[in-house]
């Protein structure tokens, strides 16, 4: 398997990266070279196995839904790189 | 031991060199203060500041606690850990100490949360001494992805090696703990970033059985591997940090409740009878003359405490290493979603809209390896790949887990070296960055199956720098992981 440049492009939308179009042919050869590591897995006979999400085989874990804190807007604020009074500010989304 | 004679060997000693059990006792006769202690750690980070171990040094913090530590002592009130010294890695929030991720996006994150694993360790009455450096986001095996430098090696450096890096991406924690900056360190441990940084510093590192202590306030990379642990001296030391840290949490739904783990204890237990995986895939595998050495020390080690040897097998052990990558990656590509310029780290500036500010904000804010692993992930799993990739690795990863509890049948515990070699030097893998993950080929199948392993100093290279043997347990033998490791440590001792 391998991606062309315009894969790349598009993988980068995706992970919302901006990437120049300098930038391009450098990912694709360490995409590619990524790739290329983890194909070995295909050769892996994996004929009636089950796929493995949780480690631990214990059951989802389910709490009450109730209130356990809040009144903390200037903590949740404090690091926003851009803020008015207790809210994210953004640029215009829409027109 | 009287209390008197025990002060006349610990006199002897240099403080720094003592164990926690030891520097207690000191404290508590009132040989030395809590203030004195970090004091003392401090002015050891100041004379090896070159070694760049530190992102942030938490000396007003600690110097506040340690008089605290002081008036507990004082009381008869002393808790666990009281006054003693701990570097913690710069990927666990710290309420008011900044945390980075040794990332320029978190450059100035200053959390208004102490992680849960921290906040134990304070509440324990510990000093918190600094944050430490790592690769980006835990991302790497040399904490040379760092955005504040790579750390050197201190082992390395007392032998003149000065360029060596301290593996990672806990570099900076296992660095703190071979350079006396504290007595111990907390760590975290995805693919290996605690123990392979323990093998190339030369001291113990013990990642534990997953969600064997809260993931709740340390920055996530891969949400089903990621645990945290401990980096010590001695494994007496990271048996007394475990007692403290470990637990279930309501904060994460990953970690387990009603453990019973009580690990100083455990090492008081009589020894028994050992019976210790030898896997031949894994022998086979990337040998070289390191690994030979290490494997030499394992079976003369076994032969010293008269464990039995039993030949296992772990038939997709090689493919643990792809089958980790697709895992790790497509997981960080969803956890550092959330690093959007909007709540919290680096806004790029002047962005034409929301979706220009979301990536040049994340371009600028993350680092090339970073960059490199969230679109892989992103890729592996997008529509038409997910099955290929993520879907086929999570097949391996179940086969690989079956493979660890049949061998598990057999034996108490498995050996292998936790690294192909000793420490690298710095740039050495900078021209391809897939050679870099050939590096965790011993340590991620672990991370996998979710088991609890040790690293522990056992063996020299030819240029002298340590090799670490791993030390790897059933889930949730993690007492018996650290009792096997003390007595490889006294055979270690014993064997010269």
């Amino acid at each position: 398997m391998s991606v062309d440049q315009a894969t790349v492009r598009r993988i980068a939308r995706l992970s919302r990266i901006a990437v120049s179009d300098a930038e391009v042919p450098r990912l694709q050869g360490e995409l590619n070279a990524m790739l290329d590591f983890v194909e070995e897995l295909s050769a892996v006979d994996v004929e009636g196995v089950a796929p493995l999400a949780s480690v631990m085989p214990m059951q989802m874990k389910k709490r009450h839904d109730v209130v356990t804190d809040g009144d903390i807007a200037d903590q949740v604020t404090k690091n926003a790189p851009a803020r008015e009074d207790h809210f994210f500010v953004v640029p215009k989304v829409v027109e | 031991m009287s209390d008197a004679a025990a002060n006349v060997s610990l006199s002897t000693k240099r403080f720094e060199d003592c164990t926690i059990a030891e520097q207690q006792t000191l404290l508590a006769n009132k040989h030395v203060s809590a203030v004195e202690s970090a004091q003392s750690y401090f002015a050891q980070a100041d004379r090896h500041a070159n070694l760049n171990i530190y992102i942030t040094d938490a000396r007003e913090s600690a110097l506040a606690r340690a008089r605290v530590s002081d008036e507990h002592i004082a009381n008869g009130t002393a808790r666990a850990l009281e006054g003693i010294s701990i570097a913690v890695k710069d990927n666990y929030c710290t309420k008011d100490i900044r945390t980075t991720a040794a990332s320029r996006i978190l450059e100035n994150f200053v959390p208004t949360y102490e992680s849960t694993v921290t906040q134990k360790l304070l509440d324990a009455g510990a000093i918190l001494t600094g944050k430490t450096n790592l690769d980006e986001f835990a991302m790497g095996s040399s904490t040379e992805s760092s955005f504040f430098g790579p750390t050197i090696n201190p082992t390395g450096e007392k032998l003149g090696f000065k360029t060596l890096v301290p593996g990672g991406s806990s570099g900076g924690s296992a660095a703190a703990v071979a350079a006396g900056f504290a007595i111990a360190a907390l760590g975290s441990d995805t693919g290996g970033s605690i123990r392979q940084p323990a093998s190339f510093c030369g001291v113990v590192g013990f990642k534990p059985t997953y969600g064997v202590c809260s993931r709740w306030g340390i920055i996530a990379y891969a949400s089903s591997l990621d645990q945290a642990g401990v980096f010590a001296k001695t494994v007496g030391d990271v048996a007394a940090v475990m007692d403290v840290i470990c637990g279930g949490d309501a904060k994460d739904s990953t970690s387990i409740e009603n453990q019973n783990l009580a690990f100083k204890q455990a090492l008081t237990q009589p020894p028994r009878k050992l019976r210790i995986g030898f896997p031949a895939q894994v022998l086979k595998a990337g040998a070289t003359a390191d690994t030979d050495r290490v494997w030499q020390r394992a079976r003369d080690i076994a032969a010293h405490i008269g464990a039995e040897i039993v030949d296992v097998s772990l038939p997709t052990f090689k493919s643990a290493l792809p089958a980790y990558y697709v895992i790790a990656l497509s997981e960080a590509s969803s956890n550092l979603a959330r690093y959007d310029g909007v709540r919290y780290g680096r806004r790029a500036s002047n962005p034409r809209d929301i979706i220009d500010m979301y990536e040049k904000s994340r371009s600028e804010g993350f680092g090339p390896e970073v960059r490199r692993r969230i679109m892989a992930g992103t890729f592996t799993l997008s529509a038409g790949y997910y099955d290929a990739y993520y879907l086929k690795a999570q097949k391996v990863r179940n086969k690989i887990v079956h493979e660890f509890a049949e061998a598990y049948k057999q034996v108490d515990l498995i050996v292998m070296p936790t690294t192909p070699s000793s420490a690298f030097a710095i740039g050495s893998h900078a021209k391809d960055p897939v050679e870099m993950y050939l590096e965790d080929l011993y340590t991620v199948p672990v991370n996998l199956a979710g088991l609890p392993a040790i690293s522990l100093p056992v063996a020299h290279s030819s240029s002298g720098m340590p090799l670490g043997l791993q030390i790897i347990g059933r889930q949730l033998s993690d007492e018996l992981v650290l009792q096997a490791a003390a007595r490889f440590e006294a055979a270690v001792k014993a064997l010269g």
